[in-house]
């Protein structure tokens, strides 16, 4: 595995770019922000996201995708991550597309899968009920009544829950809280009957919502692969999702300090540029490592998923740990040294410090992937 | 890639019949392979071993044929480490003048001194020290004040050297001088060599905090120099000193991962485990179990690192300033690690209530603290790395 991209994922990351700074700047960010889009991310941008081929990134062929796989869209995100644009696309074309590709019968994916290329369906994936990512703790229930399954519980922080036109839902059919085994995955649409669906409103201004089910009845077609044996692939699907997201807080990561390294240059006080302090210039040289070591984190994780390598759950949580704190540390460093005007709302580095806590807690925090780290390594 | 295939087929004969078999056992220090003029061998085939391999030239398999390398290319250099990786090689030759003089040789030097030392260096025959640092010039190198005199068909050098690793052992020295008193002190440094058996040159040993080391004090005393030994132009020392440092910290970091550095491979999870306990096969205390993953992490994400500048084809650079700096720091707080989990046994100085495993454990603790100094401060490397990559003024 060489740590380093191909020609096709070069070209993808700089289509990518380009759109990123030509079509979304932060300013776009800003816009979606003081608008009463309710979904947070704009409509049109999206329908361009999707001509571009990125909803069907991770789709099979013979359902319309491009197969260019995790680290294709990885590199997108890292990209769009630059300038905190805002898409369905880790909710639609990462984390929909695997469960469907993953868990589903062929007749759901032909089902799914060509709409969500053409561009024509979102999705969510509900999985987490508590205060903490805690993807097995699942009290939420399926119960088969004739040919009928009732689902009942609360799923909560749920990205893009409140934009998704097919929320996924994980829901425990057997066993209890905190075991793998008897858990299955539901999609439904927004509309159905029993279904709550309520947008909450977090820091990053971003689209989540808490969703409640009462007597959700779907049919039978509605239960995604088999009944109690989703857990195992669940973690792979949620595996995927965090190397992801951890290639946007990498993008993240890098504009924000790209963006403070600048203003150290420009900034003046005591008659000479901050930048030549010392006291500045080692924080800034520490935060150049970090980067580049989540950097290697996040291809070696990206490219890991590709090629179905065993090492798949460690490099996933490296990689999202690594990019948690990474991002953490630069996101506080980039305001504290933007000094005064870092913490105007006028300013868009603010912007990054608020994503940046959403996005660590997103599929597991640091203190989470470091725990299920040493319990993989055998620590 | 056939190419490489067939040449991978051809390496792999070669070692079979040339590498002696203990040369495929452990290493054991007292073995190791130095070279040079009085160099002493403890074990007849590490000799065989070296002969046969810098013959080959494969004791410097990118270095240039014509000077007695290898000759290979990148591809074909890492193919013959994974072969000699496969079959547990000893290193044929530890060697500065190949990890650090000869890559200078090749771009400063004179087609004379190319065809005089390279040779040498990568046989095995000359031994080199580097002589640097001074007393009164740590970090800041370029004020070293040690002079060299022009006096026609020589230069006169006095002054002295400090931290000259195995300089009671070497041949050769390859110093920095004050050829330009008058100059800015950057200006006024040339590059010397300095054969060792030269009248009024003289060392000294220095002990450190963790006992015994390969450090010493280098005197010279009206010592002379002939001209053909200076390195590219006089005064223009600093380009090459520098150079140099970068080859040497690409050297250095790599101690940052697990097994590198002296004294001691052990690894962290497996003395935690032994010294605090397992409870279901986890080292028992939390706390020490937090510490010791966050550690392995970022060894990690760090090995990953160094292997993607690899891929990358990344000459030395600016960067090898974050490998300095980021492998030392871990190297140091992984012997931390260590000896905390160690407890009360991780602070044994001789064999009176402790084992051979354990003292050496906390002597290579102790010596990790210079890992960070030697070849330029982890504030040194900071510096490098505002000033040279991230463009921060001075």
């Amino acid at each position: 595995m060489k740590l380093i991209l191909t020609e096709e994922q070069q070209f993808l990351k700089d289509t990518a770019q380009n759109f990123a700074k030509n079509k979304t700047p932060v300013t776009h960010f800003r816009e979606m922000r003081d608008s009463e889009n309710s979904q947070c991310w704009d409509e049109s941008v999206w329908k361009e996201m999707v001509e571009l081929g990125w909803s069907g990134i991770l789709v099979p062929e013979k359902f319309g995708g491009s197969e260019f796989g995790m680290a294709g869209i990885s590199v997108i995100m890292q990209e769009l991550g630059k300038t905190l644009t805002p898409s369905p696309i880790l909710s639609t074309s990462v984390l929909g597309v695997s469960a469907i590709n993953m868990l589903g019968s062929d007749e759901q994916k032909e089902n799914y899968l060509p709409k969500i290329v053409a561009g024509d369906l979102t999705t969510a994936l509900a999985i987490d009920e508590g205060n903490h990512h805690d993807p097995f703790a699942i009290e939420a229930t399926a119960v088969l009544d004739g040919d009928e399954w009732v689902l009942n519980g609360k799923k909560v922080f749920v990205v893009d829950g409140a934009s998704a036109d097919t929320v996924l839902l994980v829901a425990r059919t057997s066993g209890k809280s905190g075991e793998s085994n008897g858990i299955s995955v539901f999609a439904a649409n927004n509309d159905s009957p029993g279904l709550n669906i309520t947008k909450i409103a977090t820091a990053d201004s971003r689209n989540y919502a808490n969703i409640e089910m009462s007597d959700l009845k779907l049919d039978q077609n509605a239960l995604l692969g088999e009944q109690d044996l989703a857990g195992e692939t669940l973690e792979k699907i949620l595996d995927l999702g965090r190397i992801a997201i951890s290639a946007e807080m990498l993008g993240n990561t890098e504009e924000a300090f790209e963006v403070t390294v600048n203003y150290l240059k420009e900034r003046k006080q005591f008659g000479v540029q901050i930048g030549s302090f010392q006291a500045l210039q080692h924080r800034a040289a520490k935060m150049f490592c970090e980067i580049e070591l989540t950097k290697s984190a996040v291809i070696a994780a990206m490219h890991a998923a590709d090629e179905n390598s065993n090492e798949l759950e460690r490099l996933a949580s490296l990689a999202k740990f690594q990019a948690g704190e990474t991002l953490h540390l630069v996101s506080n460093e980039a305001i504290q040294m933007h000094g005064g005007i870092g913490v105007t709302d006028e300013y868009d580095i603010g912007f990054y410090l608020k994503r940046a806590r959403v996005a660590e807690q997103i599929f597991g925090t640091s203190e989470f992937h470091q725990a299920r780290y040493a319990d993989i390594s055998g620590f | 890639m056939e190419h490489l295939e067939h040449f991978r087929q051809e390496v792999r004969d070669w070692l079979e019949e040339n590498c002696p078999p203990s040369m495929r056992t452990p290493l054991v220090p007292e073995e190791e392979v130095w070279g040079g003029r009085n160099a002493e061998y403890v074990n007849p085939e590490s000799k065989l071993w070296l002969e046969r391999m810098g013959n080959k030239g494969w004791t410097a398999p990118n270095l240039p044929k014509e000077y007695g390398g290898g000759g290979l290319d990148r591809d074909q250099t890492k193919v013959l480490h994974q072969e000699l990786y496969r079959i547990k090689a000893r290193p044929a030759l530890n060697s500065f003048g190949i990890w650090m003089l000869a890559p200078c040789i090749i771009e400063f030097g004179s087609e004379e001194q190319k065809r005089e030392h390279l040779p040498k260096i990568i046989k095995g025959e000359i031994r080199w020290c580097q002589g640097y640092s001074e007393p009164g010039s740590g970090s800041d190198l370029a004020s070293l004040s040690t002079k060299a005199e022009d006096m026609g068909d020589h230069y006169l050098v006095n002054g002295q050297k400090v931290w000259t690793s195995y300089a009671d052992k070497a041949d050769w020295i390859f110093a920095l001088v004050r050829t330009g008193p008058k100059e800015p002190k950057h200006n006024g440094i040339s590059f010397l060599l300095i054969d060792m058996a030269t009248e009024g040159v003289s060392t000294k040993p220095i002990t450190l905090i963790s006992g015994k080391s390969p450090f010493c004090e280098t005197f010279f005393d009206n010592v002379k120099a002939p001209k053909e030994n200076l390195v590219g132009v006089e005064n223009s020392g600093w380009t090459i000193a520098k150079k140099l440092l970068q080859h040497e910290r690409n050297f250095i970091s790599n101690f940052g991962l697990a097994g590198g550095g002296t004294g001691s491979g052990a690894d962290v999870v497996n003395i935690a485990k032994k010294y605090l306990g397992e409870t279901n096969g986890q080292i028992a205390n939390q706390a020490h179990r937090e510490n010791i993953t966050l550690h392995k992490m970022k060894e990690h994400a760090f090995g990953l690192t160094l292997q993607r500048s690899g891929d990358e084809g990344a000459k030395a650079s600016a960067a090898s300033s974050m490998f300095k700096y980021y492998g030392t720091e871990h190297n140091k707080d992984r012997y931390e690690l260590m000896i905390a989990a160690m407890g009360n046994k991780g602070l044994g100085w001789t064999n009176e209530g402790f084992s051979d495993d354990e003292q050496a454990i906390t002597k290579a603790w102790l010596r990790t603290k210079a890992n960070s100094i030697e070849g330029g401060t982890s504030e040194v490397q900071l510096n490098v790395i505002s000033r040279r990559v991230l463009d921060l003024p001075n």
